[in-house]
């Protein structure tokens, strides 16, 4: 266990190295002059001179990658081009807006995917499986900003049921905080949904298939019981397992869903400061989608470690 | 070539054939039948072609030009004249539409291209040989598969400047871990079969190995995946154009298309309605088709 532990945490250095790499040269390998490319033509040449000096422009590559990832390590993720406010206060400001957005769309996409997976893997090449499982690809296929788009259409702007997008802080006014929720959770949580639904339904026919199920059944447990208490409690751990990739999802996802709903989080911190060219808070808000990812992978990994004997064990026997 | 789902036919089949005792026997001819034999993934096949044949000739079939302003029909709603309405500076949302499968496809294909032209040499060569280069790789790709794909997709497209050829090139890079991941996982399962000793010891070189033995028996879960890439990477191009980085004006584009419908919503719906909806059912099609093409593949997802 504890060996599993040490390789499974040893294994995410050399990943959060290649992913500082990553972040780092994706601003620095921009073709041409960055500090022109950030200020623009209309520029002063001391200007210039002074967001060179400032990004170290004049050192060489290595050294640039040291200075940043030392500054990095501290917490000191610079300063925005635009507004010259620190990176990391702005990422601490917008982070809860996302953070809220993902859980709503979470509840969303799983208070649809359950049932309608563990019914469909139940009920397996009945109407209503091929009715889930078609309406699952249909959810993988809308494309997010078309649907916030039809939804805005239909029910802020025909029907006056919701504000067609904004943000108020939920200590603010709640009431208002939940109905400006409404639409960027269905939009974010639908997709989601359908690729849950699909992994729950196919491990579910898998765990509905073994042994352990036929003999609770042979016990003549109800379905009801057997469904929920056995099958849907082993087939979701597949599920869990890939909630690194389901929040890598939600804050792709978040990029268009704030953008269309005027939702001020990290995605639209992302799409703002990636069309102002504010490469210091792009380097930011890509370094912090991807660390989030490393560190709920490895969350999973470690909890996954501790309640699965199989794994728990593994160490004793080899 | 493409039989349908005749009962003569499989009944008349080889048992053989039906009932394969390993992978290897899996043919081409064997997953186009059993590819055939699923609706749903016939119907993607047919839209699939059908937006192909609107994207080839969209000159001949489009009613209107794609791109010059006509003042006189600013935002006009649907009616005989123009199918789909009109949009802001009068041009006909049909004829943007059916030109717009042309950025979608050749968005979708190029993508996809880069993506396996460069995934998979590097996934065959990484599981063959292992080692070292293969350790280095996989810290790569496990880095690269750390960044939600539209983020990164974004940072590249933006880095690289607007534009359809670069958004290609964005996405591209993108999808290249996954094609590299998954070659490189089949090499693995391959490269310990007999027929890979076989031709060793008949004196074939390494080269001769992956190219003319295993990639052919590797192929078809890499055009599966193809398939559904090339769904999510029409997606992809449609977004960032949505967010201004992709295609830029006046070549219609679906997702540009629905970036300046924003405006009008109120006013003129059918501006965001119909470039939506071609997204749609051409990824919905797509995916149809390679989950048909997967099921085929490998029988037990049904």
């Amino acid at each position: 266990m504890t060996r599993y532990l040490a390789r499974r945490l040893l294994l995410t250095i050399p990943v959060l190295f290649f992913v500082s790499l990553i972040v780092f040269s994706l601003i620095t390998l921009i073709p041409g002059d960055p500090a022109r490319i950030m200020m623009g033509e209309e520029a002063s040449r001391e200007a210039l001179e002074v967001l060179r000096k400032e990004m170290g422009l004049d050192r060489p590559l290595i050294l640039r990658y040291g200075i940043w990832i030392s500054h990095v390590l501290r917490g000191d993720l610079g300063r925005s081009v635009r507004d010259r406010r620190s990176v990391m206060q702005t990422l601490l400001q917008k982070i809860p807006v996302t953070a809220e957005l993902a859980v709503t769309s979470l509840i969303v996409a799983w208070a649809i995917a359950i049932p309608a997976g563990a019914l469909a893997a139940w009920k397996r090449r009945s109407a209503i499986d091929y009715a889930a499982t078609t309406v699952a690809l249909a959810g993988i296929s809308i494309p997010n900003f078309w649907l916030g788009i039809m939804l805005i259409y239909l029910l802020a702007v025909n029907a006056r049921l919701l504000p067609p997008g904004g943000y108020v802080e939920p200590w603010i006014d709640l009431g208002r905080n939940l109905k400006l929720m409404v639409m960027p959770s269905i939009v974010l949580g639908t997709a989601l949904a359908a690729l849950v639904m699909r992994l729950l339904r196919s491990s579910m026919i898998e765990v509905l298939g073994s042994d352990y199920v036929r003999t609770a059944r042979a016990k003549g447990l109800s379905d009801r019981v057997l469904i929920i208490r056995h099958a849907l409690k082993n087939a979701m751990i597949p599920v869990a397992t890939i909630m690194g990739l389901q929040l890598g999802g939600l804050l792709g996802g978040a990029v268009i869903t704030e953008t269309i709903f005027a939702v001020p989080g990290v995605g639209r911190l992302a799409v703002d400061s990636i069309l102002t060219r504010d490469y210091p808070m792009v380097q930011g808000v890509v370094l912090f989608a991807a660390l989030a990812i490393v560190a709920v992978n490895l969350a999973v990994d470690v909890v996954y470690a501790f309640l699965d004997p199989r794994i728990r064990l593994e160490e004793r026997s080899a | 070539m493409m039989r349908g789902p005749r009962a003569a036919d499989l009944a008349l089949a080889p048992a053989a054939e039906e009932r394969p005792r390993t992978r290897h026997t899996y043919g081409f001819r064997y997953l186009l039948r059993r590819f055939a034999r699923n609706r749903l993934a016939l119907v993607g096949l047919w839209v699939v072609m059908l937006i192909i044949v609107f994207a080839v000739f969209a000159s001949w079939i489009a009613p209107y030009s794609p791109i010059k302003p006509d003042f006189v029909n600013l935002l006009k709603p649907p009616d005989t004249g123009h199918l789909m309405g009109t949009d802001d500076l009068g041009r006909d949302v049909l004829s943007r539409v059916i030109f717009g499968t042309r950025t979608s496809l050749l968005a979708g294909v190029i993508s996809v291209g880069i993506a396996v032209m460069a995934g998979l040499p590097l996934g065959l060569v990484s599981g063959y040989y292992r080692g070292r280069l293969d350790d280095l790789l996989m810290r790569i790709t496990d880095a690269m598969l750390s960044f939600p794909f539209l983020v990164l997709a974004l940072t590249i497209a933006a880095v690289l400047g607007a534009g359809l050829d670069r958004a290609m090139i964005a996405i591209g890079i993108v999808f290249m871990p996954a094609f590299i991941r998954l070659s490189r996982g089949q090499v693995l399962s391959e490269r310990e079969q007999n027929y890979v000793e076989a031709a060793r010891a008949l004196g074939a070189g390494d080269g001769r190995i992956i190219w003319k033995h295993i990639l052919p028996n590797i192929i078809s879960p890499v055009l599966v995946q193809a398939s559904l890439a090339t769904a999510a990477a029409i997606t992809a191009e449609a977004a960032l154009s949505f967010l201004g980085l992709g295609t830029q004006p006046p070549t219609p584009s679906w997702g540009s298309m629905l970036n300046f419908a924003q405006a009008y919503l109120s006013t003129a719906p059918w501006m965001a309605i119909y470039p939506g909806l071609a997204i749609f059912i051409t990824v919905l099609a797509l995916n149809l088709l390679g989950d048909g093409l997967r099921e085929a593949l490998d029988p037990r997802l049904r």
